[in-house]
C-alpha cells in the first residue's frame, strides 16, 4: 500500500502541489490522469524518492520513502521517468540488466540472465538486444526502458507516460503487460496516462489532479462521465457506451 | 518604467567616465619611483619621468583596454553568442603563431612588420573559428565558445611546440601573457592604430547592430552581411596582433565588458559602444594598477591580475540569474 | 570480443614497458636499468591515474567530453599547493617532508573539489555550461596560482612556467612511494566500484531508482577522481586533454561504456601512449620533452572532432 498524507511540493518558491493525501491499495492498476502541468509526474517524483519530501509522509508497505534506505526502496519500487534521457552509450540488453542491479549490485547471477531475457522477450526486444539505445527509434527507446523498469522485479511500479511514442500495438500490448503482472502476480501499478481511454480500459482506478490537487477519484465507470470529465479537463467531452464501456470522444 | 531606464545608463556612464579619470590620474602617480604629485610639473627629473614612463605606461592600458573591449564586442556580435573573444577563439593564439613565423623566418622584421604578420595570421585563425563554429548547433550556445577555448588551446600547443624547439620560449611568455611594466615612449605607439579600429568600430555601430540580428534579417535589412563579416573580423584581428606584439594577451577583458554593458544598457551598439571602450579602459588600467601595488615594489603583470578578476567576473556572469527586461 | 582487445592492448602495454627499459641501454647498465624502471612507474603511474580518474569523472558528470583537467581540477590542486605555501609558510611549511605535503595537498584537492562540483552537479547544469564554468575555473586557479606565486617570490617566473606544461622528462620521484600506495588504492576501489559506475552512468534519477544513494555515491567519486588527478598533476604537472584522448581511444577500441572493460582498457591505453610515445620521442625524434605538448595537441583536436562530430547528431 502506498499512503500519501498531507504532502505539499514548492519548487523555487512556486507551489506545485497542495495537501495531497491519497492512498493506493496494494494490487491493481491506478491511473493518474490530469492535464499538463498538473503536478502528476511531481507526486510520483516524491513517491519514488527522486524528489526530497517536503511537507506531508509518504510511505510504501509502511515504509517511509524518506528514511528507508535506498538500496531496500529499490527492491520494492520500481520507477520510469516521463523524460528519461540515457547519456551513455549502451546495448539495450545492457540497459535492461540494470534493472537487476539492486539485487546483484552488478554480478549477473542465472536468475537474473532469466529475467533480463524474459523482459527482453516481453517486449520484443530480443532481435535489438546487441544494438546501441542511441541507435533505436523512440518507441524502441521507450520499451527498453520500460522492459529494465520491469525487469527490476518490484512490487510496485510507478510508470510516467509509459505509453510516449509507443504505435497503438506496443501501447495496447504494455497495458495488457501490466495488466496480467498485477493480476497474476499482485503487483501494483500507478501509472500517468494521457490516453483517457486506456485508464478506463485497463485501470481499476482514475485519480484526476488539476493545478496540483487530487479532485476527483474513482472507478473508471464514474471517472469517464462528461461532468467529472469537463471538471479536470475544462471541456466538455462526449461518451458512448460500446459493450457496455464508456468510450470518451475526446478527439471531437 | 522609460524614466527608469533612461537614468540608468546615465548613471553608469557618469560613474564609468569619473572612473576612468581617477584611475588614469592615479595610475601616472603609481609606481616604483616617487613621483610627487606637487612637484610631478616643476622637476624636470619628475617631468621626464611621467612622459617617458608613467603617460606612456598609462595609455597604453587604456588604448589596449578599450580595443580589447570593443573587439570581444565585435566577435560577440557576428558570433551572436555571449562568450566569446579574441583571446578565446584562437584570434590571440593565430596572432602568436604568426610573429613566431616572422620572428623565426625574419628576425630582422620590424615592429610593425610583425604586426602586420600577426595580424593576417590572427585573421586567418579568426575566420576558420567563425567558419566551423557556424556549424555547432544553435541550440546549444555554450559550445560555440567551448570550441573557442580549446580551438584556441590547440593553436596554442602548436604554437609552444615551436617555441620549444626553437627556444624562444623566453618571448612566447611575453606575447601570451600581458605587462606593462616595458612600456615606454617609443615602444607602446603602434597602439594608436587599435584607436584607429575602435573609431572605424564606432563609425559602423549600426551595421553591428543589425548583424546581431542574424544573416536573414541583415539581408532583409540591405546590409552587406558578407562585407561587414569581413570588416568586423578585421578589426578584431588588428586589435588582438597589437596587443600580443605591444603588450601581450590580456584574458577576459573581451569577454565580461561588453557583457556587463550590454546589461545595463541593452544592444544598441550605436549608444553603447564608447561605454563599452571606456569600461574596458577603466578594466585593464585599475587591473594595472592593482598589479602595480599588490606586492610593491615588485609588480605582477596585468594578464595575472586580469585573469582572477576577470574570471571571478566572468563566472558571476555566468552564474548570476538571468535578468529579464 | 572486448576480452581480446583488451589482451592485445596489455601486449602493447608490455611491449612499450620492454621498450622502454631496453632500447639503447649502455653503460653501467644495473644503474641506469633502476633510473629507467623508477621513471617506468612513475610515467606508467600517471598513465593509469589520468586515464581512470577520466573515465569516472565523464560517468559522474554523464558527459563524454569533460575530463577532470578540462573541468580545472589540476589547476586546482596547483592552487591548493601554492595556498598552502602562502597560509603557512611562515609556520614552516615548506620545510616539512615532500611527501608529508603531498598528503596535505591531496585532501585540500579533495576538499575544494568536493566544494565547487558538487553544487554543480545537484544542479543539473547544461552540459556545456558546466564546460564553460569550468574551463574558466581553469583559468581562474591557474592565475590565482602564478598570482600567489609571486606574492610569495616576486621573482618566481620559473615557478609559473613549469605549472602550465606537463614535463614527463623531470618526474618528482621524491613523491612516488606515497603516490603509489595512493594510486594503488583508489584502483582498488575504482575497480570494487565498477558496476556502481555503470549504474551511475544512467543519470542521477534512475541510479537512485536502482538504489544508489546518489549524493554518497558522487562525492566518494569525486574523491576518488581527486586523488588521482594530484597523484598525476604532483608527478608530471598538468595535462589538459591526454585524459580526453586517452579514453576516447579506448572506448573506440573495447566498444563498450561498461566499467569492468572500460577501465581496464583505459588504463593500458594510456600506459601504452604515455610510455611508448616516450620511448619514441627519446629514441627515435630524439627530443622526449616536448611529448606533453604532442599529447595536448593531439588530444585537443580529438576534442574538436568529438564536439562538431558529436553535436551533429
Ligand atoms: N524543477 C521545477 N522547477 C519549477 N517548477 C517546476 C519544476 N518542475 C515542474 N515544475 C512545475 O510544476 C508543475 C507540475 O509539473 P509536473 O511535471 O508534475 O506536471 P505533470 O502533471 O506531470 O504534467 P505533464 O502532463 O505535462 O507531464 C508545472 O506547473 C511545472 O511547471
Ligand atoms: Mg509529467
Amino acid at each position: 500500500m502506498i499512503r500519501i498524507e498531507n504532502v505539499s511540493l514548492s519548487l523555487q518558491a512556486t507551489p506545485i502541489l497542495h495537501d495531497i493525501s491519497l492512498t493506493i491499495p496494494k494490487g491493481g492498476v491506478t491511473a493518474l490522469v490530469g492535464p499538463n502541468g498538473a503536478g502528476k509526474s511531481s507526486l510520483l517524483s516524491l513517491i519514488a524518492r527522486l524528489q526530497p519530501l517536503q511537507t506531508g509522509a509518504i510511505s510504501i508497505d509502511g515504509l517511509p520513502v524518506d528514511t528507508t534506505p535506498n538500496r531496500t526502496l529499490a527492491k520494492i519500487v520500481a520507477i520510469l521517468r516521463q523524460d528519461s534521457v540515457v547519456a551513455s552509450r549502451l546495448r539495450v540488453r545492457e540497459l535492461v540488466s540494470f534493472g537487476r542491479f539492486p539485487h546483484n549490485r552488478g554480478r549477473l547471477t542465472d536468475t537474473d540472465r532469466t529475467i533480463i531475457e524474459q523482459s527482453l522477450k516481453q517486449f520484443d526486444l530480443t532481435d535489438l538486444a546487441g544494438r546501441f539505445i542511441d541507435t533505436l527509434s523512440g518507441g524502441q527507446r521507450q520499451r527498453a526502458l520500460v522492459a529494465m523498469a520491469f525487469c527490476q522485479g518490484t512490487d510496485y511500479l510507478l510508470l510516467d507516460e509509459p505509453l510516449n511514442n509507443l504505435d497503438m500495438y506496443y501501447a495496447r500490448d504494455l497495458m495488457r503487460s501490466l495488466r496480467q503482472v498485477a493480476d497474476g502476480n499482485g503487483k501494483t501499478v500507478v501509472i500517468v496516462l494521457h490516453d483517457i481511454n486506456m485508464a478506463g480500459a485497463y485501470a481499476d482506478r482514475i485519480v484526476a489532479m488539476k493545478s496540483g490537487r487530487v479532485i476527483a477519484d474513482g472507478a473508471p465507470a464514474e471517472m469517464l462521465t462528461t461532468p467529472v470529465l469537463q471538471d479536470v479537463f475544462g471541456f466538455a467531452m462526449q461518451v458512448a457506451t460500446i459493450n457496455g464501456k464508456p468510450i470518451v470522444l475526446h478527439h471531437l | 518604467m522609460i524614466v527608469a531606464a533612461s537614468k540608468k545608463p546615465l548613471r553608469f556612464g557618469v560613474v564609468a567616465g569619473l572612473g576612468l579619470t581617477i584611475l588614469f590620474v592615479s595610475s601616472l602617480f603609481v609606481g616604483v619611483s616617487d613621483l610627487p604629485f606637487r612637484t610631478a610639473f616643476s622637476d624636470p627629473d619628475a617631468l621626464q619621468l611621467l612622459l617617458v614612463s608613467r603617460l606612456p605606461r598609462t595609455l597604453a592600458a587604456v588604448l589596449a583596454g578599450a580595443g580589447l573591449a570593443i573587439a570581444g564586442l565585435i566577435m560577440q556580435t557576428l558570433a551572436r553568442n555571449r562568450f566569446v573573444e579574441p583571446a578565446t577563439a584562437g584570434t590571440a593564439q593565430s596572432a602568436e603563431l604568426g610573429i613566431l613565423a616572422v620572428t623565426l623566418l625574419w628576425p630582422a622584421a620590424t615592429l610593425a612588420m610583425k604586426t602586420l604578420a600577426a595580424s593576417g595570421a590572427a585573421l586567418l585563425g579568426t575566420s576558420i573559428f567563425f567558419m566551423t563554429a557556424h556549424r555547432l548547433p544553435p541550440s546549444q550556445p555554450f559550445l560555440v565558445p567551448l570550441f573557442g577555448l580549446v580551438y584556441g588551446g590547440v593553436i596554442g600547443a602548436g604554437v609552444t611546440f615551436i617555441a620549444w624547439q626553437a627556444d624562444l620560449l623566453q618571448y612566447l611568455a611575453i606575447w601570451t601573457n600581458g605587462d606593462f611594466s616595458g612600456v615606454l615612449r617609443g615602444r607602446y605607439e603602434l597602439l594608436w592604430v587599435g584607436a584607429l579600429m575602435v573609431a572605424l568600430a564606432w563609425f559602423v555601430a549600426d551595421r553591428l547592430t543589425i548583424m546581431a540580428l542574424g544573416r536573414d534579417a541583415s539581408i532583409g535589412l540591405g546590409l552587406d552581411y558578407a562585407g561587414m563579416m569581413r570588416i568586423g573580423l578585421i578589426i578584431v584581428s588588428v586589435i588582438a596582433a597589437l596587443n600580443v606584439v605591444v603588450v601581450g594577451m590580456i584574458p577576459f577583458v573581451g569577454l565580461v565588458v561588453p557583457n556587463i554593458v550590454s546589461r545595463i544598457m541593452g544592444d544598441n551598439l550605436r549608444g553603447t559602444i564608447k561605454w563599452v571602450a571606456l569600461s574596458g579602459a577603466g578594466l585593464v588600467l585599475g587591473c594595472d594598477i592593482i598589479g602595480r601595488l599588490i606586492r610593491y615594489p615588485y609588480e605582477i603583470p596585468v594578464g595575472t591580475v586580469m585573469g582572477v578578476v576577470g574570471g571571478a567576473l566572468f563566472l558571476w556572469l555566468l552564474f548570476r540569474r538571468p535578468a529579464h527586461g | 570480443m572486448a576480452k581480446n582487445r583488451i589482451a592485445i592492448l596489455a601486449a602493447l602495454s608490455v611491449l612499450s614497458v620492454v621498450a622502454f627499459l631496453t632500447i639503447g641501454l649502455r653503460g653501467n647498465i644495473a644503474f641506469v636499468l633502476e633510473l629507467r624502471a623508477i621513471k617506468l612507474l612513475a610515467l606508467s603511474q600517471v598513465g593509469v591515474s589520468i586515464a581512470v580518474s577520466t573515465v569516472i569523472f565523464q560517468t559522474v558528470t554523464g558527459n563524454r567530453i569533460v575530463t577532470p583537467s578540462i573541468m580545472g581540477l589540476d589547476a586546482l590542486y596547483l592552487f591548493g599547493q601554492m595556498a598552502l605555501v602562502f597560509a603557512l609558510g611562515g609556520l614552516g611549511y615548506a620545510a616539512l617532508n615532500p611527501q608529508l605535503k603531498f598528503a596535505g595537498e591531496v585532501l585540500v584537492l579533495m576538499a575544494l573539489a568536493c566544494a565547487l562540483l558538487l553544487p554543480m552537479l545537484r544542479s543539473r547544469l547544461d552540459m556545456g555550461l558546466m564546460l564553460l564554468a569550468g574551463v574558466v575555473f581553469g583559468v581562474l586557479f591557474r592565475s590565482l596560482h602564478s598570482l600567489l606565486a609571486r606574492l610569495i617570490d616576486p621573482n618566481a617566473f620559473a615557478v609559473v612556467q613549469g605549472a602550465s606544461f606537463a614535463n614527463f622528462n623531470a618526474v618528482r620521484t621524491d613523491l612516488l612511494a606515497f603516490a603509489s600506495v595512493l594510486t594503488i588504492a583508489a584502483l582498488i576501489v575504482a575497480w570494487r566500484a565498477r558496476h556502481v559506475l555503470d549504474v551511475v552512468s544512467l543519470g542521477s534519477d534512475t541510479a537512485t531508482g536502482l538504489g544508489i544513494t546518489w549524493s554518497r555515491t558522487v562525492t566518494g567519486l569525486l574523491v576518488l577522481v581527486s586523488s588521482l588527478v594530484a597523484v598525476s598533476t604532483a608527478l608530471v604537472g598538468p595535462v589538459a586533454f591526454f585524459g580526453l584522448l586517452v579514453v576516447a581511444l579506448a572506448e573506440r577500441i573495447v566498444n563498450t561504456r561498461r566499467h569492468a572493460v572500460l577501465l581496464p582498457a583505459a588504463a593500458l591505453t594510456g600506459i601504452v601512449i604515455l610510455v611508448g610515445g616516450q620511448t619514441l620521442f627519446q629514441h627515435g625524434l630524439g627530443s622526449s620533452s616536448t611529448l606533453g605538448v604532442v599529447i595536448e595537441f593531439f588530444g585537443g583536436i580529438a576534442f574538436l572532432l568529438l564536439l562538431v562530430l558529436g553535436s551533429r547528431k
